[in-house]
């Protein structure tokens, strides 16, 4: 590898000020940060070593724990446009490449338009290239229906990432989850290309690959149909027109947005934030408290007015987006509360307010996207009062000490 | 009384000191660098050429002008280095081997606070101590609340005190009588268990347990007896403590000290007997390693020290000497996503997380600065009762009314050391709550 560092040594020149390439300096510095580990020592006084973790290890590994369900939605992809073909052969490498051209064009728009900005804003800003884009960039095309038109999402993608995270500053500084919003966006901006059930299953060609289904062709997810249900007893069909049961959804072999269907994968993924202490397990097992909890409520209080309160309290976590939401969105540190006692309350409330939405407002089949951008902007204020706690707290051990002195 | 103390971080790094024989080192040359005190706006006593005694002033507090630091060796001011606008970067003292002088100061048999402060600050011996708030030199016109003596160097590679310290208890008694007209308060000294400091009488005893930082004194205040707003509490080492003892009983300063010279890139780990400031030179005379690659000395641990060069001085608080590779001469491919058993990380995503092996690092970031992005990591090691992540963001914005009430009065940058340490974002903790304290202390006094 000396060679590559010494070619990166000998045109760095040219990127620095006055170089003749100077408007990519961001860009060859992310580069060589990312080939070769910075040499820059500490300061003369105070902390003489450092952990050798950083913020580009942090992302990777979140990355990685999305692959599981990266590759299940590529299964999952093919299996579901298997079903819409009315074929009942499920040839496994054909599945898989079907998924995998299905997603490459969104996976390399997402990054291209957002990596893309994020460059821009370095070079602009002189500053490093941050990598809280890598993990959004492969979030984006998993949290939306697999159908979804390249050209919107490219609007929602340049969207979110200049108005939820550059305005603020870049990585770190951002109030809502920039994936999430991107996903808010689309669902507000193009609701009918958006939701309903044309978008959820992959009928036409992938990039020229693969066979398309008859025109028409429709399949929602359990969700929507359990949102627009009425009358009658409420049974849950797949893309092939036979019954789904909780173990589909669990397995994830049902229609839905590309990655978050399958709650095994979304387990493994846990797993991996888990152990890594990436994310953080108080929030996690709180969204899924909250939801039991608030599912166990609807559930009680089933009524046909509001069909998915026939849904039990496991359904509530295996349907739909909320595993992917508890385990990927909602442990987001920088748009969570950063409060030990702050993030069980943010979890919680995420679990709740999602099984709200999705119970009580038919107009949304799906809860957890706008649950965790609702706990987003609310996670400043609970920080707050719990700073305010042990602000309070010290104040009095004051005031005591005072009084005895 | 017993405190237990659960946040925090032991790093495991090879070149721990083994044996417990102390080596005498005469190092001829010394330096005085005033930027360790801090709190302390130098003026100078001397000029070049002037001859000193052990004890003798060689500069002054601007502001105060009885506070003193004084020469460690009896000989002549070699040279007077300054840097950038004449700021004072050290004063040189080339010691002359015959000349045996040295400052006697007469004790009287009985002391008010105000003649004990005094003395403490003609011999020096308040530049040893610093006080809560602000971590700085103590502020003479202020009473302390409490007097906190540490006996414990919880620090990467630190010697334990108990075994290079002087066993005569009977010194460090004088001292804490001594101090206790200096407090209206308590005087604690905190120690491990079964450590023979829990003898000294006069003071209150308190055993500690837990990782780094529960040897510094301002951890264990907040654990006691925390300092609230308008309180002043002053903390030192044991060792000052003995040197205290020695004015007191003897009359004269003692300024010899044991270094622990210490790092993977040390031969033998030894223990050093020298004086203050010694040129580094001559305390870590073969016991460096002869290697290839770039090395970094530092005069302190690896947590809080300074880098010196190899004709450097030693700094306050002339303990350990720790040396490390520098690391900027390494081109790592792909550093991030390494998994070299011989990275040290407290990240379980780094398989020598779990190895327990001793570790070699070196001084370099491993990583780019960036904005606060994970949560909870200051939390983790830093054992106050305050929010460091929101203390942390009060004071890059400079807000006092903030700061106040986040509890700035309670820290110094040495207890946000590990914070720093396993900071994902490499943000320069120390340095943002010492310039918090500066800020904050120009503003409210």
């Amino acid at each position: 590898m000396k060679f590559l560092k010494n070619y990166l040594d000998r045109v760095r020149p040219n990127f620095e000020e006055g170089g003749k390439l100077h408007a990519f300096r961001s860009v060859f510095d992310g580069f060589d940060t990312f080939l070769f580990t910075p040499s820059t020592t500490s300061p003369k006084r105070g902390l003489q070593i450092h952990d050798a973790i950083d913020s580009k290890r942090t992302m990777i590994i979140v990355v990685m724990a999305l692959m599981p369900c990266f590759f299940f939605g590529m299964y999952n992809t093919g299996y579901q446009h298997q079903l819409a073909l009315g074929l009942d052969t499920f040839p496994f490498w054909e599945m898989m490449l079907y998924g995998f051209l299905s997603i490459l064009p969104k996976v390399v728009v997402a990054y291209l338009v957002g990596l893309g900005i994020e460059f821009a804003f370095a070079q602009w800003r002189h500053e490093e290239i941050q990598e809280g884009f890598l993990v959004s960039g492969i979030l984006i095309p998993m949290i939306l229906p697999v159908e979804t038109p390249l050209w919107m999402m490219a609007v929602a993608v340049a969207f979110s990432v200049i108005f939820v995270k550059e305005v603020f500053g870049g990585t770190g500084y951002n109030i809502f989850n920039v994936a999430l919003v991107t996903r808010a966006v689309l669902f507000f901006s193009y609701p009918a290309q958006m939701s309903g059930d044309r978008v959820f299953v992959a009928t036409g060609k992938a990039l020229g690959y693969g066979t398309a289904a008859v025109d028409g062709y429709t399949c929602a997810t359990p969700l929507g149909q359990i949102a627009t249900h009425s009358g009658g007893a409420l049974e849950l069909t797949g893309a092939g027109g036979d019954p789904l049961t909780a173990w589909d959804a669990f397995v994830g072999l049902i229609p839905g947005s590309f990655g978050e269907t399958s709650v095994i994968c979304i387990l493994i993924g846990a797993a991996i934030l888990l152990l890594c202490r990436i994310a953080d397990p108080r929030i996690m097992l709180s969204v899924f408290a909250g939801g039991l909890i608030m599912g166990w409520i609807a559930n009680t209080f089933e009524t046909p007015t509001y069909p998915a309160s026939y849904l039990s309290p496991v359904d509530q976590l295996l349907y739909g987006g909320f595993a992917f939401a508890a385990v990927f969105m909602a442990t987001d540190p920088v748009t969570a509360a950063r409060t030990t006692t702050g993030k069980y309350i943010y979890g919680f409330l995420i679990g709740v307010i999602a099984v709200i939405i999705r119970t009580y407002n038919n107009g949304y089949p799906e809860g957890a996207m706008l649950a965790v951008l609702l706990m987003n902007a609310f996670a400043p204020l609970i920080d707050y009062c719990v700073v305010q706690s042990n602000i309070r707290r010290r104040m009095r051990r004051a005031r005591i000490n005072s009084k005895t002195a | 009384m017993k405190i237990k103390i659960k946040k925090g971080l032991d790093l495991k790094i090879c070149g721990a000191v083994t044996d417990s024989d102390i080596h005498q080192m005469e190092t001829d040359l010394i330096a005085i660098d005033p930027d360790d005190f801090t709190g302390l706006k130098p003026k100078l006593d001397v000029k070049e050429g002037d001859s000193v005694a052990i004890g003798s002033p060689l500069m002054h507090d601007k502001y105060r002008p009885e506070v003193k630091i004084v020469s460690p060796v009896a000989g002549r001011v070699k040279a007077i280095v300054r840097g950038e606008r004449r700021k004072i970067v050290r004063v040189e003292v080339e010691s002359c081997g015959t000349a045996s002088g040295i400052v006697k100061y007469d004790i009287p048999t009985g002391f008010t606070s105000e003649n004990a402060v005094r003395l403490l600050a003609e011999s020096g011996l308040l530049t040893e101590m610093r006080q809560r708030p602000y971590d700085i030199i103590p502020d003479i016109s202020k009473t302390p609340r409490d007097i906190f003596v540490t006996a414990i160097d919880s620090a990467p590679l630190a010697a334990a005190y108990e075994t290079y310290m002087p066993t005569d208890l009977k010194v460090y008694e004088a001292a804490v009588k001594f101090l206790s007209v200096v407090t209206s308060g308590k005087i604690y000294i905190s120690h491990r268990e079964d450590s023979f400091f829990a003898g000294i009488k006069g003071a209150e005893s308190v055993t500690v347990t837990g990782p780094h930082p529960s040897g510094n004194a301002g951890v264990q205040a907040a654990n006691i007896s925390p300092v609230n707003k308008s309180e002043t509490i002053w903390t030192l080492g044991i060792d000052t403590l003995y040197r205290i003892g020695i004015l007191v009983t003897a009359g004269r300063r003692d300024c010899s000290t044991v270094v622990a010279v210490t790092g993977p890139e040390v031969v033998k780990p030894s223990l050093i007997r020298t004086v203050f400031g010694a040129s580094i030179s001559t305390v870590t005379r073969g016991l460096v390693k002869k290697s290839d690659h770039h090395i970094r000395i530092i005069s302190g641990n690896v947590f809080n020290g300074v880098a010196e060069k190899e004709n450097g001085y030693m700094h306050f608080p002339y303990r350990q000497i720790t040396v490390i590779a520098e690391g900027d001469d390494i081109a790592e491919f792909m550093g991030w996503a390494s998994l070299k058993p011989s990275k040290a990380s407290v990240s379980p995503t780094f398989p020598g997380h779990f190895l327990g092996r001793f570790f070699a690092p070196d001084a370099r970031l491993n990583g780019g600065r960036r904005a606060m992005i994970m949560s909870g990591e200051y939390d983790r090691v830093v054992p106050l009762d305050i929010m460091p992540e929101y203390l942390i963001k009060a004071i890059i914005s400079h807000d006092i009314d903030a700061m106040e009430k986040l509890g700035i009065y309670e820290v110094a940058p040495e207890d946000f050391a590990v914070a720093e340490y396993v900071d994902t974002s490499k943000l320069p903790l120390q340095q943002i709550v010492r310039e918090g304290l500066d800020y904050m202390r120009q503003s409210v006094e």
